[in-house]
């Protein structure tokens, strides 16, 4: 895999209002949310973002409502325009871009899975999972055979006749991945794709979209409310509030080294047993002495403490591909265990 | 002289804003006008009553454009602002005459062919094909035999060619409708500003009453053509099937007109691909009621030749032939409840088969 940029928003910025270039000034030199609102009667949608996202690698956005994420990834394909700022895919800004030039990068370039699905409700399965072919012009005969096997490869094989009502909603976003997966672009965006589907159902999509993309290494950007989601799903990071980037990088770094309060709090409340992974903690110096077993360096430290059955003077060995990379400690577990404090905060408790 | 009391009411007004010059002379009210019949009542009740000036507040008039005019000469009454319209429309009526004759002439045509149609095919071919129609539309056995037992009843009571030519009509104006009220309602859902401009003139067109329709069209037609009475038809109809139209494309998903956006669909293809179909349920809400309202208006248009039930029961009203004209309104409603049902069965079968989750 190699590393390219595929995407790169360069401060950008989104201010939604009656005259949003009139304040953009204001809001470049410092002015926050609260106070554009109150003085100028603007709402701060995004405020100088900068963001990589790497070609084959999935770039998590997350954010509560209201952060500006939704507002973010409509701008990768410009179904919003910014207020200021570029958006560079594969090199070039694509704010320049004519109206028939957007439309090839929308039809070929990039393909986008909704959170409500939005299929279309007078269409087959099929016809939804074509419709990224058909809107290039091809009939039917010719995208029927893509469609099917990316309906087969995403569980819904046999159900190309079915109408979009007579699915379940697990199964209609298993279309709208379909859909996105038979356009055959190099870059997938996902706005909040499972966070309206129950529990167990978002699961197995996220299992399924690991699977996929282990296969077939699209550029992911991928939108989500839910930390537990967005460190399952993700290689590169990006926090967002109020419009502004917090903290971004990889989700082993932020969780250990949270920048803020902010993502402290965040990242009180999971479980970072099953998250962190031996890579993120263990002593890279191949130590000598007793093992008493060996882990992988992708091993979460929840199969590792269940490997110690719990004793807290085991020592392993870390593999990757089976050579020895480092070495672990249970005390070491155990630190990493505790919830990261920032300086101020252990002063006052 | 005592006539003078209600022609110089507003004397003093005139006179006190200093355009008894503009008036024309001092004389107010001239007797360039005849005389009118308040001035008539007035003159005799003052030379009757005798007493007083009859001057008192509580008779005072409200300064209409009659009573100024008896001030003032130079201010027209309200006769002449009803005389300039109409010789304003007499004026313009031949130019109007020369756009809109040919425009409308394959209306005409096709009123008169379809009438033709509709009543020289015997009974038993057209009975069946508009049976065979209804199936087509409804796909429901129960529907096409109410259809088949209404129809059966009106043939029974001999009002089987009065009823063809009420259909007639509906056809050929609900299609026309159709036509044209589907494009403007595309047009408007796309600018806000034509909405703008549009939903006024629907307002008024539906407000109206339907008889003042007639009343500029039988000056700009003659009364024998057909035209006249299917232009007062369609402009009475067409209202809901645009407004529907407009609305139900207004309505459709923005969820779904997104993903549209976001896989690079064309405007066009957005359209016809998408905002049309989603629209459909809507669009054919507006057809049905644009085919009820042409069947009131039918009713309406026989004031000015328009052949069907309408005739019978306007011979009801005229000659007082009290059971012809309930006969042929019983025959209206059956003809109603016909037409509404069998459009409704479609509008169920398209909403069926796009239901939303």
């Amino acid at each position: 895999m190699d590393d390219n940029v595929k995407i790169s928003i360069r401060h950008l910025y989104k201010i939604f209002g009656d005259n949003p270039k009139s304040v953009l000034a204001e809001v470049q030199a410092g002015m926050g949310k609260p106070e554009l609102l109150e003085s100028r009667n603007h709402v701060l949608g995004l405020s100088d973002i900068n963001v990589d996202m790497h070609e084959g690698k999935i770039t998590v956005i997350m954010g509560l409502s209201g952060s500006g994420k939704s507002t973010l990834i409509r701008h990768l394909n410009r179904l919003i325009e910014p207020t200021s700022g570029e958006v560079l895919v594969d090199g070039e800004n694509i704010l320049t871009w004519n109206e028939a030039r957007l439309r090839t990068l929308r039809r070929e370039t990039m393909s986008m899975v909704f959170q409500k699905f939005a299929l279309l409700p007078h269409r087959t399965v099929l016809e939804n999972a074509g419709m990224a072919l058909a809107t290039r012009g091809k009939s039917r005969k010719e995208f029927e055979g893509d469609a099917n096997r990316w309906l087969d490869r995403v569980g819904l094989g046999g159900y190309g006749g079915h109408y979009p009502y007579q699915l379940s909603g697990g199964m209609q976003q298993r279309v709208g991945i379909a859909r996105a997966l038979t356009s055959n672009s190099g870059i997938m965006l996902m706005d909040e794709a499972f966070s309206a589907l129950d529990p167990l159902i978002r699961t197995d999509m996220q299992d399924l979209l690991i699977e996929l993309q282990a296969e077939l290494h699209k550029t992911i950007v991928f939108i989500t409310h839910d930390l537990d989601e967005a460190l399952k799903l993700a290689d590169h990071l990006v926090i967002l509030k109020d419009g502004l980037v917090v903290q971004q990088g990889e989700p082993q770094h932020i969780l250990l080294n949270p920048a803020d309060p902010y993502i402290e709090d965040f990242v009180s409340d999971i479980n970072r047993a099953r998250v962190l992974r031996v890579r993120s903690i263990m002593d890279s110096s191949s130590g000598e002495g007793e093992f008493s077993g060996e882990v992988d360096h992708d091993d979460n430290l929840e199969n590792v403490i269940a490997m110690a059955e719990g004793a807290l003077d085991r020592r392993f060995r870390v593999t990757q591909d089976g050579k020895p990379v480092g070495t672990l400690e249970m005390p070491a577990i155990m630190r990493a265990l505790v919830p990261r404090r920032s300086a101020r905060e252990t002063a006052r408790g | 002289m005592l006539s003078g009391i209600a022609m110089a009411t507003y004397d003093g007004v005139i006179d006190a804003l200093g355009l008894r010059e503009w008036c024309g002379g001092g004389d107010g009210g001239g007797g360039s006008a005849p005389m009118s019949m308040q001035e008539l009542l007035a003159r005799s009740r003052g030379e009757s009553g005798g007493g007083g000036d009859g001057g008192s507040l509580w008779d005072l008039p409200f300064p209409s454009l009659d009573t100024l005019h008896d001030a003032c000469a130079a201010i027209p009454e309200t006769r002449d602002l009803t005389l300039g319209l109409e010789r304003g429309f007499l004026s313009i009526r031949d130019a109007l005459r020369v756009v809109v004759d040919p425009v409308t002439q394959p209306l005409s045509w096709m009123l008169r062919e379809s009438l033709a149609v509709m009543t020289n095919t015997p009974w038993w071919i057209m009975m069946p094909l508009l049976l065979a129609l209804v199936w087509l539309v409804s796909r429901s056995w129960r529907i096409v035999g109410f259809v088949a037992m209404s129809l059966a009843l009106l043939a029974l009571v001999d009002h089987y060619d009065a009823a063809m030519q009420t259909l007639a009509i509906i056809f050929v104006c609900a299609f026309i409708c159709v036509l044209i009220g589907v494009p403007i309602g595309i047009a408007m859902s796309r600018s806000d500003r034509l909405q703008r401009i549009v939903i006024p003139i629907l307002d008024m067109l539906q407000t109206l009453p339907p008889f003042v329709y007639l009343i500029p069209l039988i000056f700009l037609f003659s009364v024998t053509e057909p035209k006249l009475y299917g232009i007062a038809i369609i402009l009475y109809a067409i209202v809901p099937v645009v407004r529907l139209t407009d609305l139900g494309i207004r309505l459709v998903d923005r969820d779904v007109i997104e993903a549209a956006d976001a896989f690079g669909m064309t405007s066009r293809q957005k359209l016809f691909g998408v905002q049309i179909p989603l629209a459909l349920p809507n669009i054919m809400a507006g057809v049905n009621q644009t085919i009820m309202m042409s069947l009131a208006m039918v009713v309406i248009a026989s004031l000015v030749s328009a052949p069907g039930l309408g005739v019978l029961v306007l011979r009801g009203i005229r000659s007082l032939e009290l059971g012809v004209g309930l006969v042929a309104g019983f025959g209206i409603v059956l003809l109603a409840i016909m037409l509404d049902r069998v459009t409704k069965a479609s509008l169920a079968r398209i909403d069926a088969s796009q239901a939303k989750r």
